[in-house]
């Protein structure tokens, strides 16, 4: 049997992948558009939903930015309610160690995977910095590096909490200092599934040290084999069966009827995606200046980048850009032998939607990414709230349940079960 | 003879979904107004109860008018959290959340989190208070219009329609505003359990609605006229139905007998002023499946109940339309 594909729906975030100007986008609020996308993705025997955290709005220029999605629900609530309305769908929510604490969260984790009869996963990330800490108890104190020392000892902390069945606990380490009963039984899971996001060096090591998946960035097939073999080396180091560890990335998706349809689409769909303003706003990620003053429709700013990583001028968002200077010197030379405005060139530069074409074509790609080992899945992120993935269910699931490369029908009943990772706790 | 709000307390040990989703559609099919779901930051003797803001968001898709009241606890936790759950409970319920907050001042439970020592009582009273005026600032921190959708402009908020709430304690400060769009009802209702002084001031201070525990008619008097008169008053009452026996003391009256006899003593408490009945099952499911089944059509016979038609629970309550302090202040 060839080996299946791993697929996870994410509902459409607060950045500028998610178009909300098209007639067809719905609420980013309303239960209704997270029930829609569950069942959507449980009608094409998903394996799991995903949903990301919000902890403070993103801010540009010191404002709050408008010009994306603003404002989502707590994860877990949603995740809860979302289980009263789906079988077997595996609910996976973002949950930040940095703000979080770990008998509070292993608890209300353990709850969700009882509440959901097993169904319940995890994505780790960790944020540093002052900035999302003005809205918690802890304020910002870690530095870079502590970051994955406190994720690291968070993840070991739940999972010798998950281990009590309920009992006794007594945990001292660098990070937490605590103590007492737990109180949860064991879950149907007894672990629920750990997901961590990131694919720098600190966060391959926390993956193949804690995690049962990684959720990576989408990278060309060779980048990604090679990925892939890094990642799986990682965990067989920590003495752990490559199996064990996941390798999903978050992709996007345009569908048309023939190839030269699906290019105009996606084509459509980057203008809808980068408007001037936000081509604008991207340009400044980069530039860290404020270019407010700019048309869109003209030329590249002639100054240079500002190097100043403290007082970067977005807040709320990971480091995009390591070498500020290099990156704007190869926009410029792009910019210049296409005589590209700024909004084309963002549009050239940013985020291009990965797999592009008939619904054949996608599945052919899909499949050829998983059975040559550069991923064993995806976490599909449709671009419309909350019917963008319809067409991936209706038109490609099929198709690779006809190459036998996904099920036709769940097997199992817990998350753990259906990709097919060993028990845990 | 004015009519009262019915609500039930669940205090179950239930992790799996079923009996929880079993207890409340029958609360929802008998069209009580709402239920309290019982919480503790840590695990209470005799086993531990799942996390009450995730039951009640589970049950919410399956259930239609019963109001959903988890109680989350604010010492340790952390209000930003507590305040996008709950407003997102709304969302999920369509309008019918609300919130009993619960102080933990166990030094057992301290430890869970390792970080300080238990507050005393005063303190730990001021910090619910503190929790609670960042939560509702919280809410108020988008205006109902601030999604505007704007193409023309490229804009999907208006920003000025947000509000940085700028809160400072001595516990925590928090800087806002929420990620989460004003919850349905605006504010989803506070409800509070007040048995001792302190806890009658936070009342006053942090609560829509306040569980008196009166001993009969003549003391839920008593208490009716220390409290803000601002404050919907519900008064507690376990509940023994039929010939079951085993009616433990509690901090509330204990009722123990036929349905028609409840229905008494409820006519009797009715005439203190009290806005409604907290039932507190004294096991479940057998005595709160007596009080839809036996209860209720007796007191809807008696012209004390009436199911209600209004979705929202504030509404429904009867409590005023939330008024947003921020747009309040932007209009002024």
């Amino acid at each position: 049997m060839p080996k299946q594909i791993i697929l996870a729906a994410h509902f459409p975030g607060v950045n500028n992948t998610t178009v909300w100007s098209d007639p067809r986008s719905g609420s980013q609020i309303e239960f209704d558009s997270f029930e829609h996308l569950a069942r959507t993705a449980e009608r094409g025997r998903f394996d799991f939903f995903f949903l990301a955290e919000g902890l403070r709005l993103r801010e540009q220029r010191g404002l709050i930015h408008d010009l994306d999605v603003v404002g989502r629900p707590d994860t877990l609530t949603v995740l809860a309610a979302l289980a009263g309305v789906t079988e077997h769908l595996g609910l996976a929510g973002t949950l930040n160690a940095t703000y979080h604490e770990p008998y509070e969260l292993a608890r209300q984790l353990a709850t969700l995977d009882h509440l959901s009869g097993g169904r319940a996963a995890w994505n780790v990330v960790t944020s540093p910095g002052a900035f999302f800490g003005e809205n918690f108890r802890r304020g910002g104190f870690l530095d870079h590096a502590d970051r994955y020392v406190r994720a690291g000892e968070f993840i070991e902390a739940a999972r010798r909490l998950w281990d009590t069945g309920g009992g006794e606990f007594d945990i001292e380490s660098s990070q937490f200092s605590i103590r007492g009963r737990f109180g949860v039984p064991r879950s149907p899971q007894g672990h629920p599934v750990v997901l961590q996001a990131g694919d720098s060096d600190g966060g391959r090591d926390l993956a193949a040290r804690h995690a049962d998946a990684i959720f990576s960035r989408h990278h060309r097939i060779d980048d990604a084999r090679q990925f892939y073999r890094d990642v799986k080396q990682r965990a067989v180091t920590n003495g752990r069966d490559p199996d064990s560890l996941k390798v999903i990335p978050g992709v996007s998706y345009v569908l048309g009827d023939s190839d030269a349809d699906a290019q105009e689409k996606a084509h459509h769909i980057r203008r809808q995606q980068v408007s001037p303003q936000t081509a604008i706003l991207l340009l400044e990620q980069l530039w860290n200046r404020d270019l407010s003053e700019y048309d869109a429709d003209g030329p590249l700013p002639a100054v240079d980048p500002k190097l100043d990583e403290d007082d970067t001028i977005i807040k709320g968002r990971a480091g995009m850009y390591p070498d500020r200077l290099r990156t704007s010197s190869e926009w410029r030379a792009k910019a210049e032998a296409k005589n590209l405005s700024i909004r084309d060139l963002i549009i050239e530069v940013t985020g291009r939607q990965n797999f592009i074409g008939t619904p054949q074509r996608v599945a052919e790609q899909l499949s050829e990414y998983v059975q040559t080992e550069a991923c064993d899945g995806f976490i599909l992120v449709p671009h419309l709230t909350p019917a963008g993935l319809d067409d991936f269910v209706d038109r490609v699931v099929p198709l690779l349940q006809e190459r036998g490369v996904f099920r036709t029908e769940y097997e199992t009943t817990t998350l753990r079960g259906h990709l097919g990772l060993p028990e845990r706790g | 003879m004015t009519r009262l709000h019915l609500a039930a307390a669940l205090d179950a040990r239930h992790f799996t979904a079923g009996p929880w989703a079993d207890l409340v559609r029958a609360a929802d099919e008998a069209r009580l107004d709402f239920v309290t779901i019982d919480d503790s930051f840590g695990p209470p003797p005799g086993g531990a109860r799942p996390d009450a803001v995730l039951v009640a968001a589970r049950v919410a898709p399956l259930t239609r008018h019963i109001g959903l009241v988890p109680v989350a606890t604010t010492t340790h936790t952390e209000p930003f959290h507590l305040s996008t759950a709950l407003a997102t409970l709304d969302y999920v319920s369509r309008g019918r959340a609300g919130w009993q907050p619960r102080v933990s001042g166990d030094e057992s439970e301290a430890s869970l989190l390792g970080r300080r020592e238990p507050l005393g009582v005063e303190e730990l009273f001021a910090e619910a208070a503190d929790a609670v005026e960042v939560v509702r600032r919280l809410w108020d921190s988008w205006q109902d219009d601030a999604i505007i959708r704007d193409t023309a402009t490229g804009r999907f908020i208006d920003r000025d329609r947000l509000h940085y709430i700028d809160f400072a304690g001595p516990y925590f400060s928090v800087k806002g505003p929420s990620i989460v769009p004003r919850p349905p009802q605006g504010q989803p209702v506070i409800a509070a359990l007040a048995h001792v002084p302190v806890a009658f001031a936070f009342a006053g201070r942090a609560a829509d609605l306040v569980f008196i525990t009166p001993s009969d008619a003549w003391s839920a008097e008593k208490i009716m006229r220390k409290l803000d008169p601002r404050l919907k008053v519900y008064a507690d009452i376990v509940v023994h139905l039929g010939d079951r026996r085993g009616a433990a003391p509690s901090d509330a009256a204990v009722f123990s007998g036929t349905a028609v006899q409840l229905a008494d003593l409820i006519e009797a408490w009715a005439k203190s002023g009290i806005d409604g009945v907290r039932l507190r099952p004294g096991e479940l499911p057998h005595d709160l499946l007596a009080i839809t089944r036996d209860l209720l059509p007796e007191l809807r016979r008696r012209n004390l109940f009436e199911p209600s038609q209004i979705g929202q629970l504030r509404e429904r309550l009867g409590l005023p339309r939330a008024a947003n302090r921020y747009e309040e202040a932007a209009n002024a």
